[in-house]
């Protein structure tokens, strides 16, 4: 790439790439991309894209929220769910000890948070999944919340929103989790019959049950630039057809050209550009 | 002699082995052989009952893998009265894995699709071992709209490892083609009548298996990932299929007693391999009672049960 980026970096952020354990703390955070070391409060006001590379850096759902929303007017849906453990699952560690980890890691309770809220004034319900809570996987929880969330907008008339990152089923939930996939799928097809848009917005990465459920099924499916986002994992691809994949291949830029999304979004254009097909896909009174 | 025998059924192969060889021997020797073949016979019964009453879930696996466990197209001949197979997905191609067509069962006229894995080496690379691409998903959202129209009741037959894992098939849109499935049978105005035969791998299974009542064979298996996936991405390590399987708890007994079925079809002693007759009778009587019950009720009733049924999955 043309380093243009690089004139116009501001003197503060090192030039100089480093390996993860030589980053800083707090202050300072190496782009996992370029691995160039980047000012927090510089790289937060960028929306977590790196200056340097233009890499959109992975962020946590209540951040993503945060960005996303209006501040204040938020109400969380289906907040205090928590995970069962239907089949007492245990492989090398037990279900219920990942469950208890995966929260101390992400500062969450599952793998989806949900929340009425308001883009540039459009009240809408926007979910988000967390990728730190056990790889964003789509355990019977999620599936419920995403449910009430989208119940929620059904019951009130609006739009949602859902920003998708997410391995796929969670093999701890086996046939239970792979069901969720047909439970949000169908309830999509009521906010579908109410006249209520869904746009699926695709973040780096999303696999198998999610990819093949709610977040292809978008009246409107955009993807962050240079997101991975297939069935299949490109890992299992090589090894069962022991083939070399192409380039660039199951990128936000590859579904683009093969027709499976409407629309790559640079994360700074998300809100205006959500906002903008939302007005014209509704009622614009409704903004009001 | 068979030659198809599984690991754990090695006791009834020494057994079967012994009435060969009685029978294999001198004629002057024959005279006490018919009681003691008999007794063999009882005995290879007890046995294969014994073994079968307590399969662990790998076993299970195996039967619901067997190389002679009748597929998609031998039921077809052996229930159907009629099949006129309806080929491809108007858009790019006819997929091999994944097949349906008109059909007749006792009095039923139905749309049924399922997937074939195919019998030969030839059919099975033809048939992608039962692995659907795009195109199949898309053929069969085609024909579920011709049953709606035409208010016909679908039925499918589910025996797939998982969707195919191909270059191809994420370019022509794999994860699209399974969740619109997802969302079309969840509100398909005519009843579904979901059969898992077989494998029930994953989304793949899933694209064909939402419905009003979902029955599964007694030795097929349905699960979220197949067991060496599961044991690759949860333990690291394929080696681990059988822990999987049983972790995952997916054979019919168990999916029964988490209500995420509604029926399980007995199967012949041994598996439906042995008997693949009385297999397809068994499927075929639970098949018309079952389409009897779907079609005795309104449209709007079962849109509305089935729709409830999907909601509760999960929602404790
Ligand atoms: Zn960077």
């Amino acid at each position: 790439m043309a380093n243009w980026f690089d004139k116009i970096l501001p003197s503060f952020i090192k030039k100089e790439t480093a390996k993860k354990s030589s980053v800083p703390e707090g202050l300072w955070q190496a782009c996992s991309a370029c691995s160039t070391i980047l000012y927090v409060p510089e790289l937060e006001a960028n929306l977590y894209v790196c200056t340097k590379c233009d890499h959109h850096i992975r962020i946590g759902a209540r951040k993503r929220l945060d960005l996303f929303l209006d501040t204040g007017n938020q109400t969380e849906i289906a907040a205090d769910k928590r995970a069962i453990d239907w089949l007492k699952f245990k492989d090398t560690k037990r279900y219920k000890d990942r469950l208890v980890e995966a929260e101390k890691k992400s500062e969450e309770q599952e793998a989806l948070v949900v929340i009425q809220g308001s883009l540039l004034k459009l009240p809408l319900v926007a979910a988000a999944f967390e990728f730190r809570f056990m790889g964003g996987s789509m355990g019977s929880v999620v599936g419920q919340k995403f449910v009430e969330g989208v119940d929620h907008a059904l019951k009130n008339q609006l739009p949602f929103v859902c920003f998708s990152t997410s391995g796929g089923a969670r093999m701890q939930e086996s046939l239970i989790s792979l069901y969720q996939m047909a439970k949000t799928s169908a309830v999509l097809q009521k906010l579908k019959k109410e006249g209520l848009p869904y746009v699926s917005i695709m973040i780096d990465p999303i696999y198998g049950g999610v990819a093949a459920s709610l977040a292809m099924l978008g009246d409107i499916n955009m993807a962050e630039p240079n997101a991975l986002v297939g069935f299949t994992g490109p890992r299992v691809i090589e090894q069962t057809l022991k083939v070399k994949l192409p380039e660039g291949f199951q990128r936000s830029e590859f579904l683009l050209e093969h027709g499976a999304i409407d629309i790559i979004v640079h994360r700074k254009d998300l809100k205006e550009t959500v906002h903008r097909l939302l007005l014209n896909l509704l009622d614009k009174t409704l903004a009001q | 002699m068979r030659n198809d025998y599984l690991d754990f059924e090695e006791p009834i192969a020494a057994l079967e082995k012994k009435i060969q060889d009685l029978q294999s021997s001198k004629e002057s020797d024959k005279n006490n052989l018919s009681e003691e073949i008999s007794k063999l016979n009882n005995s290879i019964i007890k046995l294969t009952e014994q073994i079968y009453n307590n399969l662990d879930i790998w076993q299970c696996v195996q039967v619901a893998r067997h190389p002679q466990r009748p597929h998609l197209l031998d039921f077809v001949e052996k229930i159907c009265s009629n099949f006129d197979e309806l080929h491809g997905d108007r858009h790019y191609g006819d997929d091999r894995a994944l097949l349906g067509g008109l059909a007749t069962i006792g009095d039923h006229r139905l749309v049924l699709i399922g997937h074939e894995k195919g019998r030969t080496t030839e059919d099975k690379i033809n048939r992608n071992f039962g692995m659907s691409q795009p195109e199949g998903y898309r053929k069969a959202a085609r024909l579920m709209k011709l049953a709606e129209r035409f208010s016909l009741p679908v039925v499918t037959l589910v025996d797939t490892p998982g969707a195919y894992p191909g270059i191809d098939s994420e370019e022509r849109g794999q994860s699209e083609a399974i969740a619109n499935n997802l969302g079309l049978m969840s509100s398909l105005k005519t009843p579904i009548l979901v059969n898992i035969i077989g494998e029930g791998g994953s989304g793949g299974a899933l694209a064909i298996a939402v419905g009003d009542h979902v029955t599964m064979m007694e030795y097929a298996t349905y699960s979220v990932a197949s067991p060496e996936a599961c044991a690759s991405i949860v333990w690291r390590d394929v080696e681990k299929a059988s822990e999987a399987a049983e972790a995952m708890q997916m054979n019919a007994e168990s999916i029964l007693k988490l209500n995420l079925i509604d029926e399980v079809i007995d199967e012949p002693l041994g598996g439906a391999h042995r008997n693949p007759d009385q297999a397809a009778l068994l499927l075929k009587k639970s098949i018309i009672k079952n389409l009897e019950n779907l079609k005795s009720q309104s449209i709007s009733a079962l849109l509305d049960t089935r729709y409830k049924r999907l909601m509760s999955y999960g929602n404790k």
